[in-house]
């Protein structure tokens, strides 16, 4: 990804809100995986035992999503950067978050 | 009629802000294209983008606070634990669901990833309520970000419909039901 221009209407903190946004769906995806494969991190991730590990995958999620969408804010908040390299990015960690998040796939990688 | 609290929350849950943003795609869609990617040239005005960026918003929070009852209000009922020697398992539908071989995979597969992969929709829109909000002018000549922009529009629908559809199985096979009475009419009995 490179800068190449920084300018009003610099395309960085769209970029940074396209990439945040893969990064929280891919981290719910590990997340629900790690809960589901061990029951140290399912116990871990027990927030609210109302509504089990799904409330600590859902919180860190969040937390994890609109944190690096401010880190990245501020890191490319001026800048020009290849939109089409951090589209590709973002749907990669989409696919990810996607696929560990299919309880079939789940299974599949825990040999179930 | 009559109707319980868990039921009411569930059909709050589930018929009313859920499928309620599941309409919404549809002026999204249409509107998103119109603006942005149409032959037409049409650029909006400011109050028309202002008009575009509120919809746009609405169907964020729609979408927040459907996942956020689903998981904190209507999944506690769902995944209750039934006393031991419990036998009539009507009131734990996870419970009931997994009783069954012929019902286990609706949760397994069903509640399994709708629970995970609903919270993809209200990300992904927050994101395309502030891509339009700060670019929506811009979006026509900006290529790469129109099309991440349809992007995420295309995964909050796709999640949420599936997410929706598992919903409504869940519910067909294994109801959420509980709680105080909530008596809307009496009729007579026949």
């Amino acid at each position: 990804m490179s800068d190449e221009t920084a300018g009003a209407t610099a395309n960085g903190p769209a970029a940074a809100a396209v990439l945040a946004a893969g990064i929280g769906g891919c981290i719910l995806g590990v997340l629900s995986i790690a809960g589901d494969a061990f029951r140290g991190v399912a116990r871990a991730l027990n927030f609210w035992t109302p509504t089990g590990p799904l409330s600590g995958v859902t919180d860190i999620t969040i937390l994890v999503w609109l944190l690096s969408w401010f880190a990245l804010s501020r890191l490319w908040g001026r800048r020009n950067l290849e939109l089409r390299r951090v589209n590709l990015a973002a749907a990669l960690l989409f696919i990810v978050g996607l696929l560990l998040t299919f309880p079939p796939f789940m299974d599949l990688l825990q040999g179930k | 009629m009559e109707i319980t609290v868990r039921d009411l929350v569930t059909v709050v849950h589930g018929m009313f802000f859920g499928a309620l943003l599941l309409l919404t795609f549809t002026g999204a869609a249409a509107s998103l294209y119109a603006m942005t990617a149409s032959s037409s040239g049409w650029t909006p005005t400011r109050s028309q983008h202002r008009a575009m960026t509120i919809y746009l918003v609405f169907m964020a929070l729609l979408a927040w606070t459907t996942v956020f009852l689903g998981a904190y209000a209507v999944y506690p009922w769902y995944r209750a634990i039934p006393p031991v020697g419990t036998h009539n398992l009507a009131a734990y539908p996870q419970r009931l669901l997994m009783s069954n071989s012929l019902t286990v995979g609706w949760h397994d597969i069903g509640m399994e990833w709708k629970e995970h992969l609903a919270w993809f929709a209200p990300i992904s829109l927050t994101a395309v309520a502030y891509l339009f909000s700060r670019y929506g002018t811009q979006l026509r000549s900006l290529r790469p970000l129109r099309h991440a922009v349809f992007g995420l529009v295309a995964l909050a629908f796709a999640s949420a419909c599936i997410a929706g559809f598992f919903g409504a199985m869940l519910n067909k096979n294994a109801a959420v039901r509980g709680g105080a009475q909530i008596v809307i009419m009496r009729g007579e009995s026949r």
